[in-house]
């Protein structure tokens, strides 16, 4: 019998895994089965380009169907697996048929963290919406029109994309923020108020320090029309077209916490993607693992982070075990400026910035022991590809050549 | 259809049939050709898309906007004719395009 491999969540590193194992020589089946109704596609785009009517829906596909046939990765979309037997070595589907596997790998992603207020448990509301998936976005769409009224909850990188496309195509926007600032999870101050001045010169206004206290439902309980909440303490009302919640993602990692996997903020992996179960491994958004980088573990939520893993999960796969070293680094896109953020700033002592907070184009530098553990890169790109050498190389550096935007950065290491 | 050649760095040929109108970078995403990784989609965020197109067709090409120049310059193993493929339209003039690939998109 043929050695057969299921990948469970075509997603984005679900797709780069099978292509990857391909691309690697692997001659045994690859089954690749996912939920949704779509092929592997970048999400990245939901919330920029998409949202924005920029982009068609071939055009966030990362492969067209035929590649997969082509390549005889059996991708099954439209395909939920219900269950894991690890001692039979089978999973279950939706429609009760099972699967035979000689390895498995999950890369089943997470969903977004819903709102958790009281009576709203039971209510189908047709306004309230999140944006992980196509369908999300198809199902929001129709509201994005010039004049409505959008309050957005939660300020991370989501919730200031879904802003930015949501002024530009003319509607009010509102976000509301728990924190005194803006990605305070992941950013210094200083970018911080750079992102949220750059916010409100293009028409978004920010609630922060901001406790949403209840949504104002319609009588037969379908639509939001408005949200309550206490800003520094003072009470208000905000009305309502539309409502966005950005507040995170939950791992899916139910699948393998009834399989009697190790789960803890994702399904705990070693640096080869597996898991305890030699048979089973984890990846992506999903997956908690060693980081060489930080020395402890990490559950990453980006792109590069998901192709990485898949082409680590791929050479353990063939054999070729190869540990996962890449250093975290995350982009994102508001107004047509680049962000780009490389490292982990948690623990930084110093923030040293170049260029100017008041004009378009900023970078931070987080250091710790004289060395640039972290940076924050807005529209700078050449300034990016230093920053990762920086981090990557953790070299010592000059803090005032460092903050002179006159000296190049590929020349600050010492 | 326009055929593009890409080499990885060990010298194997991949030769693939690319699309008018979509990115050279897509084309060998299509094609599983190994060596580009294009981390970002195609929006000249990651240059890990990074490939060196030879002097005689480099001169055929719309010249890289700023974005592209920004990532291409501190990219790995830079050459004088390196360019990020998701930011080159495949057109039929581009028939025969030879795209060489560098040992790694994503270290030293
Ligand atoms: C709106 C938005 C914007 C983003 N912007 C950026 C950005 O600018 N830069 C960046 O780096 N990252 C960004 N990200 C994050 C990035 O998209 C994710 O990190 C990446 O998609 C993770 O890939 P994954 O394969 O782990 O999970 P996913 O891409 O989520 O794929 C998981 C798939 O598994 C399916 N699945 C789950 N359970 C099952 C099951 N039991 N059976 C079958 N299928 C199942 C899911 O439906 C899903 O299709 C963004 C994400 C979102 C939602
Ligand atoms: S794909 Fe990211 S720069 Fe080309």
């Amino acid at each position: 019998m043929e050695e057969r491999i299921i990948i469970v969540g075509a997603g984005q590193a679900g797709g780069e895994l099978a292509s990857s194992l391909r691309k690697q020589g692997y001659k045994g089946r690859v089954l690749l089965l996912g939920d949704e109704a779509h092929p592997p596609y970048q999400r990245p785009p939901l919330s920029k380009g998409f949202l924005q009517g920029k982009l068609s829906l071939t055009e966030l596909y990362l492969k067209p169907l035929a590649t997969y046939e082509r390549f005889d990765i059996e991708l099954k979309t439209g395909t939920r697996v219900e269950a894991i037997d690890r001692a039979t070595k089978e999973v279950s589907l939706g429609d009760g048929s099972r699967l035979a596997y000689d390895k498995l790998v999950l890369a089943t992603g997470g969903r977004a963290r819903p709102l958790n207020l009281p009576g709203l448990e039971d209510a189908r509301l047709e306004n309230l919406f999140s944006v992980r998936s196509i369908s999300d976005v198809e199902a929001m769409r129709g509201r994005f029109v010039p004049g409505n009224r959008l309050v957005i909850i939660g300020g991370g990188y989501v919730g200031l994309e879904v802003a930015a496309v949501a002024v530009q195509l003319g509607l009010h926007v509102t976000l509301l923020e728990a924190a005194p600032r803006l990605l305070s999870r992941v950013t210094g101050p200083e970018v911080s108020s750079f992102i949220e001045r750059f916010h409100r010169e293009r028409g978004v206004e920010f609630r922060l320090s901001c406790e949403v206290r209840g949504l104002e439902l319609d009588e037969a309980r379908r639509q939001v029309r408005g949200v309550s909440l206490a800003c520094q303490g003072a009470p208000e009302r905000l009305e309502a077209d539309l409502v966005l919640v950005g507040i995170g993602l939950i791992p899916n990692t139910e699948l393998a916490s009834a399989a009697g996997l190790a789960v803890d903020n994702g399904i705990v992996v070693d640096e080869y993607a597996c898991t305890a179960d030699p048979n089973i491994l984890a990846i992506g958004d999903c997956a908690n693992q060693p980081s060489a980088y930080t020395g402890g573990r990490i559950r990453l939520e980006s792109v590069p982070n998901a192709v990485e893993h898949a082409r680590v999960a791929a050479a353990t796969l063939v054999g070729k075990m190869e540990p996962y070293a890449a250093i975290p680094w995350f982009w994102s896109d508001q107004y047509g400026v680049k962000l780009q953020m490389v490292g982990l700033s948690t623990g930084y002592e110093q923030c040293v910035t170049r260029g100017s907070v008041d004009g378009k184009e900023f970078s931070a530098f987080y250091l710790k022991d004289r060395r640039v553990i972290a940076a924050d890169v807005i529209g700078r790109p050449a300034e990016f590809m230093a920053a990762r050498r920086l981090v990557s190389s953790r070299a010592e550096v000059d803090v005032t050549r460092l903050g002179d935007a006159a000296v190049p950065l590929n020349s600050i290491a010492a | 259809m326009t055929k593009i050649k890409f080499i990885e760095a060990d010298g194997k040929e991949h030769q693939v049939e690319a699309q008018e109108g979509q990115s050279v970078m897509q084309a060998a995403m299509d094609n599983l050709v190994p060596g580009i990784v294009a981390e970002c989609g195609g929006f000249a965020s990651c240059a890990t898309c990074h490939g060196y197109v030879d002097e005689a067709w480099l001169k055929k090409l719309p010249p890289p906007d700023s974005a592209e120049e920004g990532m291409i310059s501190c990219a790995y193993h830079v050459q004088p004719n390196s360019r990020l493929t998701c930011q080159i339209k495949v057109t039929p003039a581009l028939d025969g395009l030879v795209v060489r690939l560098p040992v790694s998109q994503t270290s030293e």
